[in-house]
């Protein structure tokens, strides 16, 4: 180790990987219903490309996880936006497109993609 | 990416209790299912819970299982970790609420603790010194050779308060700077006691095989501090794990240069190596340690000289305890100020015991100093199981002494411990309920010392024989009130009298439990009774003949033939014959059987 940017670049890499490791509750939450139908529906695709996009860019308080059926079984891929004293969001019949879409739109400029939303589907 | 790590204990505890198989099995089956690129795996050190092994946390939900098994595996990877679907059944039941899974920071076993010596201990892989990078690694020893001269690293280790956590207490900072003077002109040496002698204690053990390169990092702080180039890490052999990670954070920090010549352009070498010990107690003893390492026999030598002027090989020395060592880089980091607001006045920061005995939650813990005994014993540790009541607690091992209840709201701290007759030791905290009997304690650990003594000189070698010997017949029902005197007496006369701190702190579990628990010596003089209910010559096994239905259960255990009865009549048991094995009164269902 010549110099401290090298160590400040290892940091850095592996920050998002360890910081996944602490209950920070100022995280945002991403979760991504994985139940029997959700899988079936393809929440797989949906997960690994949000996976994948929030280490790309480097969202590191954003945490993507799974739960189980969220009892919409018409409406999956579901995805959820918790964040820190907001209301959840409930995304709807989400593809890897839309999710980028919502990742972009919501998570990084902070505003709801309606058209995706539960709400904007009459129930 | 992962968006899933799933974190398995490979600390000592969980490996004896078949981590290492769950490990497999759980790779095996997230292949399996296809997740491998969506979960790490992860296997770190200890997480404190060791009873519970093994233990396996999965982020970053935070959910903990404990006892997991292998065939536990299949079920959590399909339900959680594909589903999403947390396996209640088999999570840690403390996090268990009617609302869902709690944090496990909310529990009673963490929710009181503070993590500084432990902070990565179960959080990283300790074998991957890119995850000890990840959560700040090394960037103590950069900023330190980078931006402060060794004085100023000295004044920031005073000013913080830390104070040695391998037993003494004595101020880390004026350590250092006792070793600072000639920098430059002379061979200096920084060394790192590992050699963790009390049995009660294993916080040491842990830290090195969960967070090995913490103490590399700040050794070589230390070696900066005093202008020492070389380390030595003196550990006993008996840590097989822990010596591998060690070795394997070696290697890596040297291939990462964080070890080796002009460290981070500044110059500044320094190397570290290991030197096993074969695991006796005095060699945990600064003096004798050094003189091993040296390679000869590990016999204390006469101080003065300090090991600050002539220590290993003649040449200015420090010698630091592990978990010392590790509160280092997060005091350079935060600032002396950060660490002296924990505590109390006189003792900084946290500690970390490791609680065993009657205790619920027996593992390890790491508390702010001042904490009380109370709290860590009925909150932390969740009380005393059985619905037994608490009698006392043992800190400080062979070397300390007990705190009986009365005591249990004292702050605790290296001084008011001193103040009860016990001391801060290396951490071990042994708690014991009505059942325990304090002649029996006090005999154990008298045993240890008897068989640790080096035997280089006789209050020590002779004085602990004799006090042993006296315990004995004691316990034995042919003590005298006359030896109670005798035995306070040649305590005091060892403490005065031996060279070094394992004779002169042999006689403190007897000081202490004459000081406390009198009454319980003097029945076992006197009333030729042991009011615990332990020292067997003291028993007598009884059956009550209005309880006993003569079903002959008893006589038919008993393996000395010392019960003799008629079917449906009351037994009786022979005391010349009866050994007092206790077998009978196990399998007695109608609570016939009584040992006075
Ligand atoms: C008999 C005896 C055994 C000791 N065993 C240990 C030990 O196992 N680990 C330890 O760190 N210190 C042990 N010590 C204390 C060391 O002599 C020394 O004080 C300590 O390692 C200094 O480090 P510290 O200032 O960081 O506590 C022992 C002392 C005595 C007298
Ligand atoms: S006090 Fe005991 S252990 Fe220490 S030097 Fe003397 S005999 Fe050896
Ligand atoms: S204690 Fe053991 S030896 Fe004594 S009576 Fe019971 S079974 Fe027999
Ligand atoms: S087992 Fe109990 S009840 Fe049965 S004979 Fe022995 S003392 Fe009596
Ligand atoms: S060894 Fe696994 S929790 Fe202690
Ligand atoms: S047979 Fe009578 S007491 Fe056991």
């Amino acid at each position: 180790m010549k110099s401290l940017e090298e160590l400040k670049a290892i940091r850095e890499r592996m920050q998002g990987q360890v910081g996944l490791r602490s209950e920070d509750s100022n995280n945002t939450r991403v979760v991504v219903g994985m139940a029997t139908c959700g899988i079936a529906s393809g929440a797989r695709p949906v997960l690994t490309t949000l996976v994948d996009e929030v280490q790309k860019r480097k969202l590191n308080n954003i945490s993507v996880t799974q739960t189980g059926c969220i009892g919409l079984c018409q409406y999956e891929p579901i995805v959820e936006v918790m964040e820190p004293g907001k209301d959840k969001v409930t995304y709807i019949k989400m593809t890897p497109e839309k999710a980028i879409e919502v990742l972009e739109q919501h998570l990084i400029r902070g505003q709801i993609v309606e058209k995706y939303t539960l709400n904007a589907e009459n129930l | 990416m992962f968006r899933s790590h799933v974190l398995i204990c490979g600390g000592t505890g969980c490996t004896s209790s078949g981590s290492q198989q769950v490990a497999a099995k759980l790779e095996e089956e997230i292949k399996r299912q296809g997740l491998e690129k969506e979960v790490a795996v992860v296997k770190t050190g200890c997480h404190g819970l060791c009873a519970l092994g093994p233990i396996m946390i999965v982020y970053p939900e935070a959910v903990l299982y404990s006892m997991v098994k292998a065939e536990d595996i299949p079920e959590i990877v399909e339900e959680h970790l594909l589903k999403g679907r947390v396996v209640t059944r088999l999570v840690y039941q403390e996090t268990v609420s009617a609302e869902g899974i709690k944090s496990l920071n909310d529990t009673d076993f963490y929710k009181k603790q503070h993590r500084i010596a432990l902070r990565n201990c179960g959080v990283i892989n300790p074998e991957n010194i890119e995850e000890y990078i990840g959560t700040g690694g090394y960037e103590a020893l950069g900023k330190v050779l980078t931006e402060m001269t060794p004085d100023e690293v000295i004044q920031v280790i005073l000013d913080s308060g830390l104070r040695g956590r391998g037993g003494a207490g004595f101020p880390t900072g004026l350590k250092w700077r006792f070793a600072s003077g000639n920098r430059g002109n002379v061979q200096k040496y920084v060394c790192c006691n590992a050699d963790e002698g009390d049995p009660g204690a294993f916080m040491d053990r842990s830290v090195l095989e969960g967070d090995p390169h913490v103490v590399l990092e700040a050794m070589a702080i230390a070696g900066y501090a005093i202008g020492a180039s070389q380390g030595y890490i003196y550990v006993r052999a008996e840590y097989p794990i822990a010596v591998e990670r060690l070795k394997i954070a070696i290697a890596q920090a040297r291939e990462y240069g964080l070890l080796g010549k002009d460290i981070f352009g500044s110059g500044f070498d320094f190397d570290i190596d290991l030197r096993l010990g074969a695991g006796a107690f005095v060699c945990g003893e600064e003096t004798a340690l050094m003189t091993s390492i040296e390679g000869n026999r590990g016999e204390p030598r006469p101080r003065p000289p300090f090991p600050a002027v002539k220590g290993l090989f003649e040449k200015p020395t420090i010698l630091n305890n592990v978990e010392t060592y590790a509160n280092i880089p997060q005091i350079i980091l935060n600032g002396p100020e950060w660490f002296a607001s924990m505590g109390t006045e006189k003792s900084k920061g946290t500690k970390v015991f490791a609680l065993g005995g009657k205790i619920h939650n027996t593992g390890l813990v790491e508390i702010p100093m001042g904490t009380t005994l109370r709290t860590i014993i009925e909150e932390i540790g969740g009380g005393i199981p059985n619905g037994k009541k608490f009698k006392a607690a043992q800190t400080g091992g062979p070397s300390g002494g007990c705190i009986p209840a009365e005591q249990m709201d004292v702050p605790i701290d290296y001084d008011n411990l001193i103040a009860i007759g016990s001391m801060m030791g290396s951490g071990g905290l042994i708690v014991m309920d009505e059942d325990t009997c304090m002649v029996d304690i006090a005999k154990f650990f008298l045993e240890f010392t008897v068989d640790e003594s080096c035997g280089k000189c006789t209050p020590c070698r002779i004085g602990t024989k004799r006090l042993y010997e006296m315990l004995d017949k004691i316990s034995k029902g042919k003590g005298t009130l006359e030896d109670l005197d005798k035995m306070e007496e040649l305590c005091y006369h060892i403490k005065e009298n031996s060279l070094c701190g394992l004779g002169q702190s042999a006689p403190n579990p007897v000081l202490s439990t004459l000081r406390f628990f009198r009454d319980e010596y003097v029945a076992h003089v006197v009333e030729k009774r042991c009011p615990a209910g332990v020292c067997k010559d003291l028993l007598t096994y009884q059956i009550l003949a209005d309880k006993c239905r003569g079903c002959t259960l008893c006589a038919k255990t008993c393996p000395a033939d010392a019960i003799t009865g008629k079917v449906k009549e009351p037994h009786v048991i022979d005391p010349a014959k009866c050994l007092k094995c206790g077998a009978c009164i196990e399998k007695c269902r109608f609570g016939a059987i009584v040992k006075r």
